[in-house]
């Protein structure tokens, strides 16, 4: 919303990651705008719930279009939203929970299809917005509200994930770097096809990873965040699952490969061959 | 003796030719200018599995299936043994001698139908074997069926000649075999040609191209039987001018797919069967409360979970109604025969957009999987739906009032957030009960912009009057017309409008004492949701998986009505 309004009484914790990640993506389609020459209205941001999609409620000055729909569904109703107007730039906001558990059977179809859209996904660990649940990004053995004894699961690495399913750009952020992260998330919009960028966006109140994803240099605690190296090639898959193996959180372009067609470019290239026809002429082939 | 209508049973197993063996004959039948109809049901297997497919020719327009076979042509001995007893008693069956042989059956007759076919030269053409006989049992010029055979296979080949020559023989050989019989059913009265162009057509395929004369421009699907035609035939023809056809991985993907096209402005639709509707409840809610146009097709087949999945069924009314959880009650149309199939898919997407909002359009296996003679619409009446569209400037309430808005589209000024949770004006989150009244009140009170007093009433002066819903429409008006005809005190009402029903119609129900609902499921839906609003209403259920036979409705109307009459009269 552009001004505070009253009625609208969410708030995220104070400290909470999503606010940068909010700044990032402000500043990100601000950027495209000025690159593209594009109004706001071209924007779409389609959310998921909990308190990552709160995100598009609490976006700053001129706002762009927006949905926040149902639990684990963004991806299908982006892929609504982008192929009924392949003009607009689409993006997703859910969090770990949404994304990688009820919604994670949507990654697939929409990696296979490299549907034309940039999803940033705010990796916090847990179920906030229900207070305190495991997710798939929860740590094995963790303590939580939903696992007294322990967290039984392993825990899922997005980032493999993505590129195991065949996204074809994958990024990592962390939110503590709104800069850097409104790049990453640039340079997904500008991917033609399917972008991830996955942010680590820690949860104050349940699972605050803050200090060991930063580092406390003085109190001895390295930072787990390392940049990826200027030198990785990011089109190299291989490479990307060698960098995933190095332990702590890589930040920045993990894998993109610019070779694939985009959904909508491909419908338009492939239904070239098809010739339209009229609804008199459709029906004239039952009539006798 | 004349005859103005037949039935033809084609029974065997799947990939005998059983299918299109019916659907040869009526579209024989209809290019010579008789009125027919299919009826075809199949087990849930790709290939073989006991099929058989009804085919009734009549020289008036066909209201139903029929309920006594004529002929039955029965492939292989199973058939004839399961479809027996459904011939008349003045019918005549027809086997493949081929498969089988039987001895002292003085009203059958043995048939090589595929031996005759392939003395042709045409292996394909046993089909012909069989219309050839046909014709014969009901005295059919054979010069009609020659302008339908040069017709159908005149296709600007150079095999043609030869093909319509294989064929001709292949009528010529079934006829005369099946005169050695000395069988005959009489004479089927001379056609009365319609006047008027005419389309011979399955339910499925006149639901896509209703849809697309509306202006469908968006279409995702998933597979599932008996709804599957219509995704094959939206990704052949709704292609090009901005138009998409595609299929999604489950129909959670179809239903929020549509529902993000339909938020971008297009006129979106899916359709479906049981077990999809109910994967999209969740998503038929979040269309209701964030008030997003779109049109869910649902293709009944017997329920619940894969349950009949090739057989017919009336038992999604209440999730079709009640998909979502929450206070929702979903606009329905409900069509009954195959041309409404293409006039109920207009009113889907008109309603969808004029109220903007979700809409489900029921259709059922029976009509799905029916070829009909309809006649051929007008497109120049069929106008194109329409949204109410914002064109204003940015700072837009999207959901002020109590009324339904003007709805902004992405790529121009209005940005607001659609929202799944209750809302205020703008579209954000909020608590307030008050706002929860209102928006509640809002979305209810959209539903009467869809309000037309459309219904079919004869007799309506009576006190008794029969209302039946979808597919069993067929049945019920031929079991009605020969009430009427004996003068049974009973009235008729029909409408495709399910939700909202017709105001006035509503109205003249609620005076009856009774209203009597044939419906093909076992609770007595309908009627149901009739008693509920006020209205004295009593089901006739069957559950069977298959259509009502007009003769039981026949008896079951009188019964009901009958003791009606005297309940009122003790009074």
């Amino acid at each position: 919303m552009s001004k505070k309004n009253p009625e609208y009484d969410f708030k995220w914790c104070p400290g909470c990651g999503d606010f940068g990640v909010r700044r990032a993506l402000e500043m990100a389609m601000i950027d495209r705008m000025e690159m593209t020459g594009e109004s706001m209205h071209n924007n779409v941001v389609v959310a998921g719930i909990g308190c990552s999609g709160n995100l598009v409620h609490l976006l700053e000055g001129e706002q762009p279009y927006g949905i926040h729909g149902i639990h684990g569904r963004s991806l299908p109703i982006a892929l609504g939203v982008k192929m009924a107007q392949p003009s607009l730039n689409v993006v997703v906001v859910a969090g770990d929970g949404d994304f990688l558990s009820i919604g994670g059977e949507h990654i697939g179809p929409q990696a296979a299809r490299n549907l034309n859209i940039c999803a940033v996904i705010m990796d916090n660990g847990v179920y906030g917005l229900t207070k305190g649940q495991s997710s798939p990004t929860t740590l094995e053995g963790a303590i939580t509200s939903s696992t007294p004894f322990g967290k039984l699961e392993t825990k899922t690495n997005p980032l493999e994930l993505y590129l195991t399913l065949g996204v074809s750009f994958v990024a990592s952020g962390f939110s503590g770097q709104p800069r850097p992260l409104a790049e990453l998330i640039k340079q997904g919009m500008d991917h033609s096809g399917f972008s991830i960028v996955h942010v680590q966006s820690p949860c104050t109140t349940y699972n605050d990873t803050f200090i060991e994803l930063k580092g406390d240099i003085k109190n001895g605690i390295q930072p787990s965040i390392w940049d990826v190296p200027e030198e990785h090639d990011t089109s190299d898959r291989v490479a990307a699952h060698d960098l995933l193996q190095q332990g702590g959180v890589p930040i920045g372009v993990i894998y993109n490969d610019t070779d694939r067609i985009s959904l909508d470019e491909n419908v338009q290239k492939t239904w070239e061959k098809a010739q339209p026809k009229t609804v008199e002429q459709l029906m004239s082939a039952f009539e006798f | 003796m004349q005859l103005r209508d037949f039935v033809v049973r084609f029974a065997g197993e799947g990939g005998q030719g059983v299918v299109t063996s019916a659907e040869g004959l009526a579209q024989s039948s209809t290019q010579v200018g008789y009125h027919a109809l299919t009826f075809a049901t199949f087990p849930s297997q790709i290939l073989g599995g006991p099929t058989w497919t009804q085919a009734r020719i009549s020289v008036d327009p066909v209201l139903a299936p029929g309920d006594d076979v004529n002929v039955l042509v029965a492939f292989n001995k199973e058939a004839y043994d399961a479809h027996y007893d459904d011939v008349r008693d003045d019918g005549v069956v027809i086997y493949n001698s081929a498969e089988f042989e039987l001895e002292g059956d003085n009203r059958s007759f043995g048939l090589p139908f595929e031996e005759l076919a392939k003395s042709t030269g045409n292996n394909r053409a046993a089909n012909m074997v069989i219309i050839g006989a046909l014709a014969h049992l009901i005295n059919m010029p054979q010069e009609n069926l020659v302008s339908f055979v040069e017709e159908r296979f005149n296709r600007g080949r150079a095999e043609d000649a030869e093909i319509i020559r294989s064929n001709i023989e292949a009528m010529s050989l079934g006829r005369s075999h099946i005169a050695q019989s000395g069988f005959s059913l009489g004479q089927l009265a001379p056609p009365e040609t319609p006047d008027y162009p005419q389309l011979m057509i399955k339910g499925n395929d006149a639901v896509s191209i209703g849809a697309m004369a509306a202006g469908l421009d968006f279409y995702v699907g998933y597979p599932i039987s008996p709804a599957t035609t219509i995704l094959l035939y939206m990704e052949r023809n709704l292609v090009g001018n901005n138009r998409f056809a595609y299929q999604v991985s489950s129909e959670i993907e179809s239903i929020t797919a549509i529902l993000g096209a339909g938020y971008a402005g297009k006129r979106a639709m899916t359709a479906t069967a049981g077990p999809g509707l109910s994967l999209m409840g969740e998503g038929l809610g979040l269309a209701w409360i964030a008030e997003i146009p779109l049109v869910v097709v649902d293709v009944q087949r017997g329920g619940p979970a894969t349950g009949l999945p090739t057989k017919t069924e009336q038992s999604d009314l209440f999730s079709c109604m009640y998909p979502a959880h929450g206070d929702v009650r979903l606009p329905i149309i409900a069509v009954g025969t195959v041309e409404e199939c293409f006039y109920g898919a207009i009113k889907a997407i008109e309603w969808a957009e004029k109220y903007q909002g979700p809409v489900i359009l029921m259709t059922e296996m029976s009509l799905a999987e029916r070829a009909q003679n309809i006649p051929k619409p007008d497109l120049s009446k069929v106008k194109q739906a329409k949204r109410e569209v914002y064109t204003g400037s940015n700072g837009y309430l999207r959901y002020a009032g109590r009324e339904m808005s003007p709805m902004p589209i992405p790529g121009s000024p209005g940005s607001y957030v659609a929202n799944g949770s209750e809302h205020d004006d703008m579209g954000d989150t909020t608590h307030l009960g008050e706002r929860h009244v209102q928006m509640t009140e809002r979305r209810f009170g959209k539903i009467k912009l869809l309000e037309e007093d459309e219904f079919e009433r004869d007799q309506p002066e009576h006190s008794v009057a029969v209302v039946t819903w979808g597919g069993s429409k067929g049945p019920s008006r031929e079991a009605y017309n020969v009430l009427k005809e004996d003068g049974l005190p009973v009235g008729w009402y029909y409408t495709m409008n399910l939700n909202p029903l017709p105001p006035k119609m509503l109205e003249e129900l609620k005076q009856k004492d009774l209203v009597i609902v044939p419906e093909l499921n076992y609770q007595g839906q309908f009627s149901t949701i009739l008693r509920s609003m006020g209205v004295k209403a009593e089901s006739i259920t069957q559950y069977t998986g298959l259509p009502f036979k007009a003769r039981t409705l026949v008896e079951k109307i009188t019964e009901m009505t009958n003791a009606c009459l005297k309940e009122t009269v003790r009074v």
